[in-house]
């Protein structure tokens, strides 16, 4: 029992990755419940991990090899909360995807859809754990070439989204590329590659040129990665085109491992460079962060089809938690990582929402072919509109106390404007969802047909709904975890070599 | 087993939430379905008449539920002026649950049982609002009574209806998200808390942190963003909410609705900024001016419509900036009359709003020139009518006396020779206004042979809101002693 406890960092990231190759091998029947499994078993560890954290870093050695030299898997705050973040939002949207993969792809294919699938969570987890700058990378790959798959089984339905795939393939090779050259710099000026040993030798590095040139590199490569204002563009087209369920999972996780990396790089690894980091945060990630911010919810505005609405919408919600981390302050990390969670939530559940009212349609759901929803699918509407009033902060919802930090944040950091412009966009996002409300249930005759509804959908839509609201109100203790995680990335601390 | 007056808490805050869930599950048996507010209103009404007479022994009755944050509790804890808002919200909840029964039977609208659920939802809001333990809570549930009144306002769901819901929705929420949030966070960072304390949290922070200015910007932030309270130039949004059918209209412009906006403005006054830390800034005179011309030009503007319900809705927003008026100028007997003042007008302003409701039900009249000579044919709807008119103008016998009384004895207070010659020209106006309709009821010679039909339900809670607001002159329990209580003595 206690190897089991002191392994589970490495359950969480081994389980998704090798139950993928029995995905694959085993029989179609078995793949989707394989990949509960997989889920199930990181969802389950993440959350043991989490009650058994008692604060500070804790290093877990793979194969028992010491870092600097072996891999070293790191938990503290931040890793901790985005892992727990990660893996519950894959178990729940594994979980649902079932129901809604098989009229977008054919079912002949549900072993290499779920490969992939395992494959993406898999890296995405990794990539959360590793204190490892090229590991970072490594996993960076396995999750961008698995989810490019995923993207790309919705050709099946629709040819478009071949192209999509193959634009997202090239993009994110051209992120990766750029932060692995990054990398290669600081190995090049440190000779390693761990990320608190990197902290602790760049600043003795004999010429700091390439440092910065270093810095630069990756920060751009994870702002690709990570859909960051102006190399987004990947982001709506994917998820607009993906099958429906795979828009759930990359919404709900995809983006989120890559923006904690991005300010694991600028905050733990730069730490001690606080001009240069501060140079890139206020003057290239705020004023990204405010652009993504405002053309995501005007972009959403005028958007018809719900799918790419909730897609150019989920630019604007990276855009608030990177202008977090841009603010540079504690409590601006905190607001990041707290909306960090809220947003995986939200979107999670609005895609897995709008994936249960497509289904049951049989097409793609758009403002006018949705009237009287409320009335037609009555579970999975609301918990649709749940979810959807908490992405555009209403009070009693988790969005709520991530705009309250947010603002919190901003004022505190004295930038007052900013405070204006970003409760412009609150109040404009509003316009977008509250047209769905409209929809759903102010509009139309009242006549309109029942559909079936799937409890495979709507029980982890609920969930996601029900978490929202507790969240909302029981916020604290995701508020301290946040908390933590903002410490312990501000926290250059010499732990190297530590176990 | 928690304090039983815990309980109460408890029974005032999850009635109306039971009375919306049991309402829509028996939306298929509107019998049923309609007893459930009056009755709900009754046991919330009594709830928070135990907790209100608890409050005036001097306790703090309180509920403590989540946390927040470190320094902010999900939580509620009752101030007298909580109370006071408690009873007012309940106890018209119960009147307005009777008369929109008959209101929505006798007008054979669609979508009743909707409507039932969200008038119990936003009364809850308004009883979350009332009792919330700080300001954060404050504007939680402001936020809620917003868009638990969106259903109502859209209720008859034509074009003009959803139009005027967006109207409602932008304004309101801009506010509060572009200058009432901001504002709370401002308060939060400057105090490290957000809790409701007599004399205010801002109180010996003002010197290093944020200054005299800080203090009337922080004002200014307060009055705009709380829209409900609808002063000036964001008025806009009441007239156009006009749309709704008359019970919501006594309900947004009666007792929840913008009841709660002013009483957020005063709260914030008397348990955040501080009455004395207002009176401080000299520049926070000029939020009174603000007030000052909302009294009056809404006044103007209300002589001119002919509709009667727009009339009324005018006159609102003329008599929310009494209450405004009374925070803002913040001296002790100001404050006493402001919070006087919710209750006053309340119980008056709810009388016109039946009386409005009942002449279009019955009578299929919506215009004050229509009115001629039907006094005879509803002699009781005009009589509550001109009694809830003459509490609202502040002529004795009526309770609405009590109130301009201490709103003019805060201006002397305060030396403000000018806002006192504002009251008494308002209340010139309003005597014009406001009884042109009895008048015209009673000594006119009717236009047309109406023959009002007979519906007791919508006649009956008129009388007995008239008849409180005559009550409320002799026996201003437990009003006057709570507002006294408020003002700290």
């Amino acid at each position: 029992m206690t190897a089991f406890l002191t392994n589970l960092p490495a359950i969480i990231v081994v389980s998704p990755l090798l139950l993928a190759v029995a995905a694959v091998l085993l029989p179609r029947a078995c793949a989707w419940g394989v990949a509960c499994l997989a889920t199930a078993i990181s969802f389950i560890s993440a959350w043991l991990l989490l009650l058994a954290y008692t604060g500070g870093r804790q290093s877990y050695h793979l194969g028992g090899w010491e870092p600097p030299w072996g891999i070293e898997f790191a938990l503290d705050g931040a890793s901790l909360l985005v892992v727990v973040v990660i893996a519950s939002l894959s178990f729940i949207a594994t979980i649902a995807s079932r129901a809604v993969f098989f009229p977008e792809v054919n079912p002949a294919d549900s072993q290499r859809l779920y490969g992939a699938w395992l494959l993406a969570i898999g890296g995405l987890l990794g990539l959360a754990l590793s204190a490892d700058a090229f590991n970072i990378f490594v996993f960076l790959e396995i999750s961008s070439l698995a989810s490019v798959t995923l993207v790309a089984m919705g050709g099946q339905a629709d040819k478009r989204a071949l192209v999509t795939a193959f634009n997202y393939l090239v993009i994110g090779a051209i992120g990766a590329t750029f932060y692995v050259i990054g990398v290669g710099f600081c190995y090049a000026m440190t000779g390693t590659l761990n990320m608190v040993d990197l902290a602790e030798r760049l600043p003795l590095a004999s010429n700091l040129t390439p440092v910065f040139i270093g810095l630069a590199f990756m920060v751009t490569g994870l702002m690709v990665k990570a859909a960051v204002f102006p190399v987004h563009f990947w982001l709506p087209s994917a998820y607009g085109f993906a099958p429906i369920a795979v828009t759930a999972l990359l919404a709900a996780v995809a983006t989120k491992a890559p923006l904690y990396v991005l300010a694991r790089v600028t905050f733990t690894v730069f730490g001690s460079f606080t001009t240069m980091t501060g140079f890139i945060l206020q003057w290239i990630l705020i004023p990204l962060a405010l652009m993504a911010i405002l053309l995501g919810t005007i972009l959403a505005i005028y958007e018809k089809d719900i799918k790419t609405m909730l897609a150019q919408s989920s630019v604007a919600q990276i855009g608030y938690i990177v202008l977090g981390f841009g603010l540079g302050t504690s409590v601006g990390l905190q607001a990041g990582l707290v909306h960090i969670a809220n947003h995986a939530m939200i979107k999670g559940g609005m895609f897995i929402g709008l994936a249960g009212i497509a289904t049951a349609m049989g097409k793609r759901a758009n403002l006018s072919n949705v009237i009287g929803m409320g009335r037609r699918m009555p579970i999975t509407a609301s918990g649709f509109i749940v979810c959807g009033l908490s992405l555009i902060g209403v009070p009693l919802t988790a969005g709520f106390i991530s705009k309250l930090y947010l603002v919190l944040a901003v004022i505190d950091g004295g930038y007052w404007q900013i405070t204006a412009l970003v409760l412009l966009a609150s109040a404009l996002s509003v316009a977008y969802v509250w047209r769905l409300v409209e929809a759903f249930w102010f509009r139309g005759n009242g006549g309109e047909t029942r559909l079936a509804e799937n409890p495979l959908v709507y029980a982890p839509l609920w969930l996601l709904a029900g978490a929202n609201v507790w969240f909302g109100m029981n916020a604290d203790g995701l508020v301290s975890a946040a908390g933590r995680g903002a410490d312990s990335l501000m926290a250059i601390t010499s732990v190297a070599g530590v176990g | 087993m928690p304090h039983s007056i815990t309980l109460c808490l408890m029974l005032g805050l999850a009635t109306p939430l039971v009375v919306a869930g049991l309402a829509w599950l028996f939306g298929k048996h509107p019998n049923l379905r309609d007893c459930l507010g009056p009755l709900g209103g009754v046991i919330t009404l009594g709830a928070a008449l135990i907790v209100a007479n608890d409050v005036l022994a001097g306790n703090t009755p309180q509920w403590h539920l989540f946390t927040i944050s470190a320094n902010i509790d999900f939580s509620f804890r009752v101030t007298p002026l909580g109370a006071l808002f408690g009873v007012v919200a309940s106890g018209m909840w119960v009147m307005a649950a009777v008369y929109s029964v008959g209101y929505m039977r006798g007008g054979k609208e669609s979508h009743q049982t909707r409507f039932a659920v969200f008038y119990a939802i936003a009364i809850f809001a308004a009883m979350a609002i009332a009792w919330s333990g700080n300001l954060l809570m404050l504007f939680i549930f402001y936020e809620i009574l917003t868009f638990s009144t969106y259903p109502l306002v859209i209720h008859k769901q034509s074009d003009e209806a959803m139009r005027v819901g967006r109207l409602y929705l932008a304004m309101l929420l801009s506010t509060s998200l572009l200058l009432f949030l901001p504002a709370v966070v401002w308060v939060w960072l400057v105090a490290g808390t957000l809790d409701f304390t007599p004399g205010g949290i801002l109180g010996g922070r003002i010197g290093n942190t944020i200054g005299n200015a800080g203090v009337v910007w922080l004002l200014l932030l307060f009055v705009l963003g709380i829209g409900k309270a609808a002063i000036m130039p964001l008025h806009r949004w009441l007239p156009a909410a006009m749309v709704a059918p008359t019970p919501v209209s006594a309900l947004l412009h009666a007792v929840a609705v913008v009841k709660a906006g002013v009483f957020s403005i005063l709260a914030v006054v008397v348990y955040i900024i501080g009455g004395e830390v207002v009176v401080a800034a000299p520049a926070s005179v000029w939020v009174v001016w603000l007030a000052s011309a909302t009294i009056l030009l809404s006044s103007i503007v209300a002589i001119q419509k002919d509709d009667l319900k727009a009339r009324l809705a005018y006159s609102t927003i003329s008599q929310l900036a009494y209450i405004i008026l009374g925070a803002t100028l913040a001296s002790q007997l100001a404050i006493i009359g402001a919070g006087l003042h919710i209750a006053m007008h309340a119980s008056a302003k709810i009388t016109l709003f039946f009386c409005a409701g009942a002449f279009y039900v019955m009578a299929h009249k919506t215009k004050v020139s229509e009115l001629d000579g039907l006094g005879y044919q509803m002699p009781l709807v005009f009589i509550a009518f001109a009694l809830g008119a003459l509490s609202i103008i502040g002529l004795p016998p009526l309770g609405g006396t009590w109130s301009k009384f201490y709103l003019m004895a805060g201006a002397a207070e305060r030396g403000l020779v000018l806002v006192i010659i504002v009251l008494a020209i308002s209340s010139l106006l309003n005597l014009y206004y406001l009884l042109e309709p009895v008048v015209r009821g009673f000594m006119r010679k009717p236009r047309d042979k109406t023959i009002p039909s007979r519906l007791p339900l919508m006649v009956i809670p008129p009388v007995i809101t008239a008849i409180l607001s005559l009550w409320l002159f002799f026996v201003p329990w437990p009003f006057a002693p709570l507002a006294r209580l408020m003002g700290g003595s």
